[in-house]
């Protein structure tokens, strides 16, 4: 139950709500993902030993680029399925910063609108930065 | 051993630490590392894209639920991650330069401080009088208990910024949400409300986690076989835990996880010192 003397603007809570619906899809829609991708990955790869997990490949690994992992999922590879879900799952709270900017301009709140998009900037930065080295 | 019975015992593995992390409040993640390096070898820095998934997808599971309750301060949460997205892109940058058994040695110490914040004194109190910088960037709030709506303002704002930024850079070298640090400089530092600083922490873990996790991602450290046992026993197991937690108060559970996981920190610590990394 929703407090009625709440101090906060009732925009605030239809936002509190859309973020909070838009956190628990995001959440559900990536580990779907994920766990189809890990299906197909056990049943073709099942029985296979173990890999060498104590040697870090890094990119030799393979589905570290947007590119290679759209590609791998369009192909039903089970490895660009499972990593098809992990993007899934990091532009989850990055939505939540795009919803938190919608809520901020109609609620007219220019210091807000502000700071979200600086947010919105870093993380444009560190997604597209070629922080890679 | 095959990769189903690899894939298995990880899944078992991690969702036991999404429910130990969920009753004592450290994070699944945090959990998970010690787990994959010292049970399972695995290298930390796989270890280490593992867990930033689940803290990711714990924090964004559990804030859906405290948003729409309404106790996260959005806008606190929201100026505080400029801090800790800041952190946690130059982590995820240092942590190229830092020897492994160093960023091994560097977990322990957290851990041993996480687990010292979660059994230490809450601050329960709401404050009356905020500072001019709280209340010009409109950080003070509401929140829902019991009796009502309590109106709780706050102070220090530049010092719980700068922890914040410290929390990110953690969160982005070691791949945890560092939920701790996060409380300390809301809770302790700004004199938020426990219930809020707990919650609008978590509700910034997802979004510090991904400023990393997108780098990370790039550089291989998301491994598939991996991350599909880690990131789904991991929620879980947050999400059992979160069920339980309404019905029993873990107090002793707490204790007892909490002594359990220092030792794995001394351990993470021991090996690293020793090169075992």
């Amino acid at each position: 139950m929703k407090n009625i003397i709440s101090k906060k603007a009732p925009a605030d809570q239809d936002i509190e709500q859309l973020i909070g619906l838009q956190l628990r899809f995001g959440v559900i829609i990536a580990s779907l993902i994920v766990l189809i991708g890990g299906l197909i990955y056990l049943k073709q790869f099942g029985a296979l030993a173990v890999p060498h997990y104590h040697s870090f490949i890094g990119t030799k690994g393979g589905y570290t680029s947007l590119d290679e992992i759209f590609k791998g999922a369009y192909a039903a590879n089970a490895k660009g399925i499972i990593e098809l879900g992990v993007v899934a799952l990091i532009i989850t709270p990055i939505l939540r910063i795009a919803f938190s900017l919608v809520g901020f301009i109609i609620e007219k709140d220019k210091l807000y609108i502000g700071i979200t998009l600086t947010v919105l900037a870093i993380m444009m930065a560190s997604i597209f930065g070629g922080l890679k080295i | 051993m095959t990769i189903l019975t690899f894939t298995l015992i990880l899944l078992a593995g991690a969702y036991l630490a999404g429910l130990v992390g969920s009753l004592t409040g450290l994070g699944g993640g945090v959990v998970v590392i010690p787990l994959l390096t010292l049970v399972f070898h695995v290298d930390i820095r796989y270890a280490i894209g593992a867990a930033l998934l689940a803290a990711i997808a714990n924090s964004s599971g559990a804030a859906s639920a405290y948003v729409k309750e309404g106790i996260t301060n959005i806008r606190l949460g929201m100026f505080l991650e400029i801090a800790t997205t800041i952190g946690a892109v130059a982590g995820a940058v240092i942590a190229v330069y830092t020897p492994t058994n160093t960023i091994a040695i560097l977990f322990g110490a957290i851990l041993l401080f996480s687990a010292y914040m979660t059994i230490r004194k809450k601050n329960q109190e709401a404050l009356t009088t905020g500072s001019k910088a709280s209340l010009k960037l409109k950080l003070n709030s509401t929140y829902p208990t019991k009796d009502g709506e309590i109106a709780y303002q706050l102070k220090n704002v530049g010092a719980g910024f700068s922890i914040m930024t410290l929390a990110g850079v953690l969160s982005g070298l070691l791949g945890i949400g560092s939920g701790a640090l996060k409380v300390l400089a809301m809770d302790s530092t700004m004199h938020i409300p426990f219930k809020v600083s707990t919650t609008t922490s978590n509700f910034m873990i997802g979004v510090t986690a991904a400023a990393s996790a997108v780098i990370y991602l790039q550089r291989g450290y998301m491994d598939a076989g991996i991350a599909f046992p880690v990131v789904l026993g991991v929620l879980a197991g947050a999400f059992t835990g979160s069920k339980l937690l309404t019905r029993l108060d873990p107090k002793v559970l707490k204790y007892i996880f909490c002594l359990a996981i220092s030792f794995v920190a001394l351990e993470m610590i021991y090996n690293g010192y020793h090169h075992q990394f």
